[in-house]
């Protein structure tokens, strides 16, 4: 391989390492500040308390990876709890039953919005724009009202701790993990997932090339609907509770996420370890400030602004040295 | 005795809304040939190789694929069906690897999972055959355009090695990569591979075909043995008609010209932008033509960007009639009486949704500023003048400019900065990816516009265009303008080939 090559390579990673860099730092950082932020279970705290928004952003990379993006997440995930706590409380649904529903629903939503981003060339904004308030608006049609869940199977699902050693996980977490397990053998080892590289790299080119590209973008968008749809499913076993506020502006976590995690909103490039380790800096830095105790949980916000900042010029310089 | 040819097209037909492309077009291609398609701008060539591709279906006529009749839908069914192609513009993803690129959509599968390992030994095989080297594990972008169509044939030719439509496959290529591609060309065709090339450069349609189809406007002219038809011949076949003064494509007569003298309009000191262009001087008079010189990524255009305020130049100083002047943007250089046609007419320049009225308007009204905004008649009486200056065809103002040939697109182009009425005009390879006949006349306005007194920087990387037009060529060579010839007379192109090529004073 000659020196350039492999430079060009590398280049891809870059923002991958910066992100795995900040992580490690930033664990560090905390570590040596505070009693006690050194420990395995804060780490597997991150994965708990995060759990909704990592399924969520799976789907998201799926889609930035194409160069679309989804703005229905939040939405979704909203009208997933509320569905779900309706049905399950109010007429007394099985939750075996209720769960596949909604799965279906949020996936059925997002292939019908991939559809018609194609079929009618509409920007990806504009059409899951109109998603994020129709599945939000849908959530008041069923009730104003938080409604919460007694429903024992989601309370034990709730409860449930799965030792490790002395630490342990929550069944939600194990569920995030084995989506990014399985969105990682989709993107790496399956014509689908090179073809959302592809489509990300250049849409016309695919097209030219014979790629499906139409079902691509649907199958991306269903893919994003139905990883939104199990995020909600996780977040009621973690609020117990539907409500129609829930997760709001979670689309923008999600996408921060993955742009954090090193992928080109402009598609093409990207891993879904890197949305991995995207979420799991937005959940340390909020583990840091809680930490720290004095600081208003809204220097969160502050926290990922800079940063988001910071990978964006990253992003542009990157593209750029490449041109 | 010939066999049965693999490919046949029978009085196929095609329209655009207001443009008749194709009328009732017949084309061969036989196994083992490769066969030129030739023809202006506007013949009807890319609605051919779009039709065969199934990018645009067709209005009638049929295609004859091996003996059967085939209905090609989309770029898919054209690969299946046994047609690949490819294009001017590499159509492969940048940010997969060489491997990935040759393979994807059809890629090795174990499992149901795809074998990267199988994929990349098998990359490597295909890639070797044509005797390429390359990574096929690297990324796609770290390779030059010339690889990537390399590598884009070697895609082609392992989905379907029947039929191999090559557009303009030359036009950004130098000419080691030209022999390169050549090579492959021929090591396909002796395979049995069918290869359809259409390129504007007839030297190359002379040195690699066997046969060649000319059309113009959109009607079959004829076919032809490239042994029998010479260079002269087929150029008129393809404009049709024995042209008055074809003796000036030949590139053997020169205008006669003196060099302007007198103050010069615009004075480059030392001028340069790291990375982009070494310190360089430049003047440049009215009426005078300046030709750039030099290979591809030499740095003209990066020279010329400077002198437009597209790039900021970042040492050394501009001086336009004779005051100190920074351009910080194009808005800047354009109030200033300069105009920059960019190479890029697509993607830098036309509007492809707007129609011809439109895009040819556009810098004027910009330069007036919307309160002032001209009239639908004074829009029309501009749109109709430079049509019939420029001789856009078809000659309809409301005609949709993407659906125009490249030759006419780059000539709205030219009228949008024309009506301007700059004091210096800048051309990036205006004639690249045009006919000939469109050549001629975009050269001989040229030198109209500098007897009438505009100054012209013109980059081409067609030497004898560059002598033709000059008063004065400067030679770039890696970011560094490495000479300023006169042409007097006794400037040849082996003498700027030698200059590029020895970095000094030859």
């Amino acid at each position: 391989m000659n020196a350039h090559a492999l430079l060009t390579r590398l280049r891809g990673q870059v923002p991958l390492l910066v992100t795995a860099v900040l992580l490690v730092s930033m664990f560090s950082v905390g570590s040596v500040q505070y009693d006690g932020f050194f420990s395995g279970q804060v780490v597997l705290n991150l994965l708990i308390d995060n759990a909704f928004l990592l399924v969520v952003a799976v789907g998201m990379t799926f889609v930035v990876l194409t160069g679309g993006i989804d703005l229905s997440v939040g939405a979704v995930v909203a009208l997933s709890t509320m569905v779900s706590a309706w049905l399950v409380e109010q007429h007394g649904w099985p939750p075996l039953l209720v769960i596949p529903l909604v799965l279906l629903m949020g996936t059925a939503g997002g292939w019908l919005m991939g559809w018609i981003i194609h079929v009618f060339e509409i920007q990806p904004f504009i059409v899951t724009l109109a998603g994020m308030f129709l599945a939000r608006g849908l959530c008041y049609t069923i009730s104003v009202e938080s409604i919460s869940i007694t429903d024992p199977q989601y309370t034990a699902m709730a409860q449930t701790r799965i030792p490790l050693g002395d630490l342990f996980v929550s069944p939600s977490a194990l569920i995030a993990l084995l989506v990014v397990a399985a969105g990682f053998v989709v993107l790496h080892y399956t014509r689908l997932g090179r073809n959302v590289y592809a489509l990300g790299g250049s849409e016309q080119s695919a097209l030219l090339m014979g790629l499906p590209v139409q079902r691509t973008k649907t199958t991306v968008y269903a893919i994003s609907g139905f990883c939104s749809a199990l995020g909600g499913v996780l977040l009621t076993f973690y609020m117990l509770s539907g409500y129609g506020l829930h997760a709001v502006g979670l689309e923008l976590d999600a996408i921060a996420a993955v742009v954090i995690g090193g992928t080109l909103l402009t598609g093409g490039s990207g891993y879904l370890l890197g949305t991995l380790l995207g979420v799991l800096v937005l959940g340390l830095i909020q583990t840091v400030i809680s930490f720290q105790g004095t600081l208003s949980s809204w220097w969160t916000r502050i926290v990922i602004g800079a940063l988001l900042f910071v990978f964006i010029v990253l992003q542009r310089l990157i593209t750029a040295r490449r041109r | 005795m010939r066999q049965q040819p693999v490919l046949e097209v029978r009085g196929i037909r095609k329209e655009f809304p207001g443009v008749v492309a194709l009328d009732g077009v017949d084309f061969r291609l036989f196994p083992g040939e490769v066969h030129a398609l030739m023809g202006e701008n506007g013949a009807g060539k890319s609605t051919l190789i779009k039709v065969l591709t199934g990018v645009h279906p067709s209005d009638g006529g049929e295609v004859v694929l091996a003996g059967e009749r085939v209905r090609i839908a989309g770029p898919l069914q054209a690969q299946q069906a046994g047609i690949s192609t490819v294009y001017q513009e590499v159509n492969l993803c940048p940010n997969l690897s060489v491997a990935e690129n040759i393979f994807i959509g059809r890629e090795p599968r174990r499992f149901g999972l795809i074998d990267w390992p199988a994929m990349r030994r098998r990359a490597a095989e295909l890639v070797r055959e044509l005797e390429l080297d390359v990574d096929v594990s690297a990324p796609l972008n770290s390779y030059s355009i010339a690889v990537q169509q390399l590598v884009a044939i070697v895609r082609a030719v392992d989905v379907s090695a029947k039929v191999l439509i090559l557009d303009e496959p030359t036009s950004s290529l130098d000419r080691d990569e030209v022999r390169q591609l050549f090579a492959v060309m021929r090591r396909l065709r002796d395979q049995g591979v069918a290869i359809l090339f259409v390129s504007h450069f007839l030297d190359q349609v002379y040195e690699i075909c066997d046969r060649m189809t000319v059309l113009r406007n959109g009607r079959l002219e004829g076919e032809y043995l490239t042994s029998e038809l010479g260079q002269v011949e087929l150029v008129s076949r393809m404009i049709g008609a024995e042209l008055a003064g074809l003796d000036q494509l030949g590139g053997g007569k020169r205008r006669e010209r003196t060099a302007p003298t007198g103050p010069a309009f615009l004075q480059a000191d030392r001028l340069a932008r790291r990375g982009a262009v070494e310190p360089y001087d430049l003047d440049i008079r009215p009426g005078e033509v300046i030709g750039l010189a030099g290979l591809l990524g030499s740095g003209r255009t990066e020279a010329a960007r400077l002198l437009f305020g597209a790039d900021q130049s970042d040492g050394g100083t501009l001086r336009i009639e004779g005051t100190v002047t920074a351009l910080r943007s194009p808005r800047d250089a354009i109030a200033r009486g300069i105009a920059f046609c960019s190479e890029n007419r697509k993607t830098e320049g036309l509007v492809g949704e707007l129609t011809v009225r439109e895009n040819i308007v556009l810098a004027l009204q910009a330069a007036r500023g919307w309160t002032r905004p001209l009239s639908r008649t004074a829009q029309d009486a501009y749109a109709l003048k430079w049509i019939r200056a420029l001789d856009i065809r078809p000659g309809n103002p409301e005609a949709l400019v993407r659906n125009l040939s490249g030759g006419n697109q780059q000539k709205v182009l030219l009228a949008r900065w024309l009506i301007t009425d700059p004091k210096l005009l800048i051309l990036d390879e205006p004639t690249r990816g045009i006919d000939i006949g469109a050549k001629a006349e975009i050269q001989k306005l040229v030198a109209n516009l500098a007897e009438e007194g505009m100054a012209v920087l013109f980059i081409s990387a067609e030497l004898e265009e560059v002598l033709r037009l000059s008063h004065r060529v400067g030679v770039l060579r890696d970011h560094r303008m490495v000479a300023q010839l006169d042409n007097d007379g006794g400037l040849t192109p082996e003498r700027v080939m030698a200059t590029i090529a020895s970095g000094a004073h030859a």
